[in-house]
C-alpha cells in the first residue's frame, strides 16, 4: 500500500467516531486499515454517495502493491498475490502459496478420478485445524484438444477445487475453456509464440492467464505489460522454475527480482508469481528423488515469492512438508504466541482424572490438547508459564522448573490433596530430569509420561490409574 | 479530430439498465453514433473503432439473449461462419508485444558485512586439521544477487559420546559405531561427507553419567585423532556442568580452534569465553529464539569477556518444522538483515540445531496418531525430509553451519544450498515444453 501510518488514512474517514465499523473512534480503524486487519468496506458511512471520492481515493492507497488474483468461483475460490512486505515480520504475507497437483490428458479415467479426489480430499490436523491442498492442473500431454476436454470436464464434475488448464496450444486451451468456463480457471499459459491468441481466449472468457517467459524478465515484462493493455490485469507470471544448477539459482534470483520490483511500485510487474516444482520430475528418473527434490524446489519458492505452484508428487512425504513450510511461513506473525498459563479442563475430568503439566506454548499447548481431546481422555492440563517456549527448550533453558511448576499449580487454585484422589502429576517426557525436583517441591507423585503426546493414549493404557503404593 | 468513443461510456448506460428487471421493457429508439471531424479515419483508429462497435453489439446481442432470442444464430448467419466459430473471435487488439525492460535495483542499506568465522587449524597455524572451515563475510541475504556470498554453507554431523534414543531412521545408520564416538565421527566423515564433526558430551549430565570433565576430554582427543575435520565440542546442556567440561575439553584441544558449544545468558559463560580465548577456539552464542537476548549475549561475549569478533558464532536456536520454524526463521532473518544494516551486536555467522527436526512427530512417528489425518506414508522418506525442509528454511533466513543427523539430510541440504550458492554444475535443462513431460 502506499501508506503507511494510520494519520494518513485517518485523514480521509468520515471522522465521525460513529463506531459502525466496530471501532471506537476514526483513529483506531485506520490503524487496523494500515496492519490490514480491518477492511475498508467495514467503515459503511464512508460508502456513502457523499463520500465517494474519499473512498476511491483511500481504496486505491490502500491497494496491495502485489496484485491480487482470483481463480476458481464461489466457496472454492483461490486468492492469490495481495501482498506489500518482502519480510514477513514486517507485516505478515497474505494469500498463502497456493499448490496445485497435476493430472494429465492420457490418464485413464480411473486413475484420474482416483487422483483427482485424493488431491481434494488429503488433509493433515494441525494446531485447531486441517491444512489442505487446493487445486489440480490439468496438463495436455496428448496435444489433442478433444482429449484434454474431455479430461477437464471429467475433473469438473469431480472435484470443486479451482483449476489450472496447462497446454501451449490455444486450441487446446480452448477446448478446456469451453467446458470449464463456468470455473474461472486459471490459463497455463501464454508464451512469446502464442500470446495473441492465447490473450484472446483470456478476454473472451475472462479469466486469469499466466505468462510464461523462462528466464526472460525483460520477455515477461512486456507481456504484461501488453497484456494489461488490452484489458486483463488478471495475470500471474512464471519466470520458469529451472530445476538445477546454475539454472536454479538464476530462478532463485528472477524470483527475488520480480517480487521487490513490484513491491517496491514497479506496478508493471506486480503479479502474483507462479512457480513449477513439478519440473524437478524432468531432472531425476528414480521417483524418490525426484520427489524429494521437487519437494525442496517447493519450499525455496514457497519461502521465497512463490504464490502458486504446480507439483506432481502426491507422495505424503512430499506433501506434509510442504504444507507445513507453507503455513511456516504464511502464518500472522503478530498472532500470539502463548496461551493464558493456568489449569485447563479437556473433556470432563473427575477427581479420578489425570492431571498433566505443559507449556505455555500455543503450539505445544494445541497439539498436546489435541491429541487428548481426540482421543476423548478426560484430564486437567497444566499450561505452566515458560514465557511461550517448548518443553525441551525450556528445560534446557531454565524456563520449565521446579519451582516454576509449584507456582503455576499455588496460582491455579487446583489443590492435588483435595482436588484429586491420586495426588499425581504426569510430566511431560522431555521433562523427565525435573522429576526429583518436582516431587520435592510439590510433595505430589510424579509420574514420567511420553515424549511425544501422540503416545499418550497408549502411555495412558499402560500406566493409568496409578499402582497403588 | 474524430471523437473518441470509450466502451466503458456504452457500459456505463448498459449498467443503468438493471438487466434482471429487463422483463417487459422494450428497447427503443436507434442507437446513434456520431463521428465527426472531417477526412478519413486513420486505420488504427478506424480498427479500434470497429472493435468498440463490435464490442457494443455484443453486449446487445446478449441483452437478446437474456431476453429469450437466439442472437448467436443471427451472427452466424449473418457473417455466414455457421460452419467455423473460430472466425467469431475478434482479432488481437495488439500486434506486436510492447517494448519494455525490466529493472530493478540492489538493496542500498546492506552496507555491512557479516564477520567472517574460521574453525579449525591447519598445522601452519599450530593446529592439526587437513583443512579449515571459514563462515560469514556475507554482505547481502544468502544467495542473492545483490553481493556474493563468500563462503557456501557447512554441515557439522553429530557424534554422541554415549548410545543415545534416535529416531529409527537415524539409527540405522550408525548401529555399528554407536558404542565408539571416534569410529562415528569417522564414519560421518568418510561416508556421509561431513564438513565438520560435532562431539557432543551428554555423558556428562549428572543426570545421565555424570561423566567426569577429564575423562570426557579424552573421548575429545579421540575425535580429534580420528578426524582431521574441525570439530566442535558440545556439553550436556547442563548449566552447572558444562563450563567445567567446556574448560578441560579447551585445553585438550588447544591450538586446534574448535567451536565451543555454548555459551548462554543462563550458564556462567565467562568461563566459557574464557576457555575459548586461552586456548584459541570460537564461542558458540546460544539465545533461545529472542534477537534481544542474543545482543545481550553477544555484548557481554565482545565487552565484559573479551571474546575477539572473529570467534563469535551464534545459535538462535532452531525449531522443528510444524513446532516453531516460524519462530526461528524470523529470529533469524531479523537478526540477518540487522546485521546487514549495520547493527554491529548482530554481524555474526549462524548456526542452527538442525537436528532438532527429528524431534517432530511427522519425522519419526509411524503413522499419524489422529484418526482424521490422511495417511502419513512410509516413515523413512518423511523423517530426512523434515531435516532437510528445516534445515533448508533457515539457510534462506541467513544460516550459515548446520548441525545435522541423517546422511540423506545431510546429502540433499549440500546440494541445494551449494546449488543456491552457485557452485554446483549440472547439464541444463529446457523447460519450454514442461506441459507435455511424461514422468
Ligand atoms: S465506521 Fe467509519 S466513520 Fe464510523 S468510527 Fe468507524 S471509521 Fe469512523
Amino acid at each position: 500500500m502506499k501508506i503507511n501510518s494510520p494519520l494518513e488514512a485517518y485523514k480521509f474517514l468520515p471522522a465521525t467516531n460513529c463506531g459502525e465499523c466496530g471501532e471506537q473512534t476514526c483513529m483506531a480503524f485506520a490503524a487496523h486499515l494500515i496492519d490490514r486487519s480491518k477492511d475498508l468496506t467495514e467503515c459503511t458511512p464512508i460508502l456513502e454517495e457523499k463520500f465517494r471520492k474519499k473512498y476511491e481515493e483511500l481504496d486505491a492507497l490502500l491497494a496491495p502493491e502485489i496484485r491480487e488474483v482470483v481463480i476458481g468461483v464461489g466457496d472454492n475460490v483461490a486468492n492469490i498475490g495481495g501482498d506489500d512486505v518482502l519480510y514477513r515480520h514486517k507485516l505478515t504475507f497474505f494469500n498463502q502459496t497456493k499448490f496445485a497437483y497435476d493430472v494429465w490428458d492420457t490418464m485413464d479415467e480411473k486413475d484420474l478420478i482416483e487422483r483427482v479426489k485424493y488431491i481434494q480430499d488429503f488433509k493433515k490436523f494441525y494446531v485447531g485445524n486441517f491444512l489442505t491442498v487446493d487445486m489440480v492442473a490439468v496438463r495436455s500431454t496428448s496435444g489433442d484438444p478433444e482429449k484434454f476436454a474431455a479430461v477437464v470436464s471429467k475433473v469438473v464434475e469431480t472435484t470443486h477445487l479451482p483449476i489450472i488448464l496447462c497446454s501451449f496450444d490455444p486450441e487446446v486451451l480452448k477446448a478446456g475453456l469451453e467446458v470449464s468456463k463456468d470455473r474461472n480457471p486459471l490459463l497455463y499459459a501464454a508464451n512469446k509464440d502464442n500470446w495473441k491468441e492465447v490473450a484472446d481466449l483470456a478476454l473472451e472468457y475472462d479469466v486469469p492467464v499466466t505468462l510464461f517467459a523462462p528466464n526472460d524478465l525483460d520477455l515477461l515484462k512486456s507481456m504484461a505489460k501488453t497484456f494489461a493493455e488490452m484489458g486483463t490485469e488478471k495475470l500471474v507470471l512464471d519466470p520458469g522454475t529451472f530445476p538445477t544448477g546454475k539454472q536454479l539459482r538464476q530462478t532463485f534470483n528472477n524470483f527475488i527480482k520480480v517480487r521487490r520490483a513490484g513491491i517496491e511500485g514497479d506496478r508493471e510487474i506486480a503479479y502474483p508469481i507462479m512457480a513449477v516444482p513439478f519440473t524437478a520430475w524432468m531432472a531425476h528418473d528414480d521417483p524418490v528423488s525426484a520427489s524429494y527434490w521437487e519437494t525442496v524446489v517447493a519450499s525455496v519458492f514457497t519461502i521465497k515469492y512463490g504464490d502458486i505452484m504446480i507439483l506432481h508428487s502426491t507422495e505424503p512425504y512430499a506433501m506434509l512438508p510442504e504444507l507445513h513450510i507453507r503455513d511456516t511461513i504464511y502464518t500472522d506473525p503478530r498472532k500470539p504466541v502463548m496461551v493464558d498459563p493456568g489449569m485447563y479442563e479437556v473433556g470432563e475430568p473427575t477427581a479420578d482424572s489425570p492431571v498433566l503439566v505443559t507449556t505455555n506454548f500455543a503450539l505445544t499447548y494445541y497439539t498436546v490438547e489435541s491429541d487428548i481431546s481426540s482421543n476423548k481422555i478426560d484430564c486437567y492440563l497444566w499450561a505452566i508459564d515458560t514465557e511461550g517456549i517448548g518443553v525441551e527448550a525450556a528445560v534446557a533453558g531454565g524456563q520449565l522448573t521446579a519451582a516454576k511448576i509449584k507456582k503455576g499449580i499455588e496460582e491455579s487454585g487446583f489443590n492435588l490433596q483435595t482436588d484429586t484422589t491420586h495426588n499425581t502429576i504426569i510430566l511431560p517426557g522431555l521433562a523427565a530430569r525435573l522429576q526429583g525436583d518436582v516431587e520435592d517441591e510439590t510433595g505430589a507423585n510424579v509420574m514420567i509420561g511420553p515424549a511425544d503426546s501422540g503416545r499418550i493414549p497408549g502411555w495412558m493404557e499402560k500406566n493409568w490409574p496409578p499402582q497403588k503404593k | 479530430m474524430a471523437k473518441k468513443m470509450k466502451l466503458s461510456q456504452i457500459s456505463d448506460i448498459l449498467q443503468d439498465l438493471d438487466v434482471e428487471s429487463l422483463e417487459g421493457v422494450t428497447i427503443e429508439g436507434d442507437i446513434e453514433l456520431n463521428i465527426s471531424g472531417g477526412g478519413g479515419l486513420n486505420p488504427a483508429l478506424a480498427y479500434a473503432l470497429g472493435n468498440e462497435i463490435s464490442q457494443i453489439s455484443l453486449h446487445m446481442a446478449n441483452i437478446g439473449r437474456m431476453l429469450g432470442f437466439p442472437a448467436e444464430q443471427l451472427f452466424a448467419s449473418a457473417f455466414g461462419m455457421a460452419e467455423s466459430p473460430q472466425a467469431l473471435q475478434t482479432p488481437p487488439r495488439i500486434q506486436e508485444l510492447i517494448d519494455s525492460r525490466f529493472e530493478v535495483s540492489k538493496v542500498d542499506n546492506w552496507k555491512n558485512k557479516i564477520q567472517e568465522v574460521t574453525l579449525g587449524a591447519t598445522s601452519a597455524d599450530g593446529g592439526s586439521r587437513k583443512s579449515t572451515v571459514t563462515l560469514g563475510g556475507e554482505n547481502a541475504l544468502p544467495y542473492y544477487f545483490d553481493a556474493e556470498m563468500p563462503h557456501r554453507n557447512y554441515v557439522t554431523v553429530d557424534v554422541f559420546d554415549m548410545p543415545i534414543g534416535m529416531a529409527k531412521a537415524v539409527k540405522g545408520n550408525y548401529e555399528d559405531v554407536i558404542n565408539d564416538p571416534a569410529e562415528w565421527a569417522k564414519k560421518v566423515v568418510r561416508d556421509f561427507n561431513a564438513d565438520m564433526v560435532t562431539i557432543h558430551l551428554i555423558s556428562t549430565d549428572p543426570l545421565i553419567k555424570d561423566t567426569p570433565a577429564k575423562e570426557a576430554a579424552k573421548v575429545v582427543e579421540d575425535v580429534l585423532q580420528a578426524v582431521d575435520v574441525p570439530i566442535v565440542i558440545g556439553g550436556s546442556g547442563n548449566p552447572e556442568k558444562d563450563p567445567g567440561v567446556l574448560e578441560k575439553a579447551a585445553e585438550v584441544a588447544e591450538g586446534e580452534r574448535v567451536l565451543l558449544a555454548s555459551a548462554s545468558l543462563n550458564l556462567d559463560y565467562e568461563r566459557i569465553a574464557k576457555a575459548a580465548i586461552d586456548h584459541g577456539h570460537v564461542v558458540l552464542s546460544w539465545t533461545q529464539l529472542e534477537i534481544n537476548a542474543q545482543k545481550e549475549l553477544n555484548r557481554k561475549l565482545m565487552k565484559q569477556c573479551n571474546v575477539p569478533r572473529d570467534s563469535i558464532i551464534m545459535d538462535p536456536t532452531t525449531a522443528a518444522l510444524g513446532y516453531g520454524l516460524d519462530y526461528a526463521y524470523t529470529n533469524m532473518e531479523r537478526i540477518r538483515l540487522a546485521g546487514l544494516m549495520g547493527d554491529d551486536e548482530l554481524t555474526f555467522p549462524m548456526s542452527s540445531g538442525t537436528t532438532n527436526a527429528w524431534g517432530a512427530r511427522e519425522a519419526w512417528m509411524v503413522s499419524s496418531p489422529l484418526k482424521q489425518d490422511s495417511d502419513w506414508g512410509p516413515r523413512e522418506y518423511r523423517g530426512p525430509i523434515w531435516e532437510i525442509v528445516t534445515g533448508l528454511a533457515l539457510s534462506l533466513a541467513g544460516n550459515d553451519m548446520f548441525m545435522m543427523m541423517h546422511p540423506t539430510s545431510v546429502q540433499v541440504l549440500k546440494e541445494i544450498t551449494q546449488t543456491l550458492y552457485g557452485s554446483i554444475e549440472t547439464e541444463e535443462i529446457d523447460i519450454t515444453n514442461w506441459i507435455g513431460a511424461e514422468v
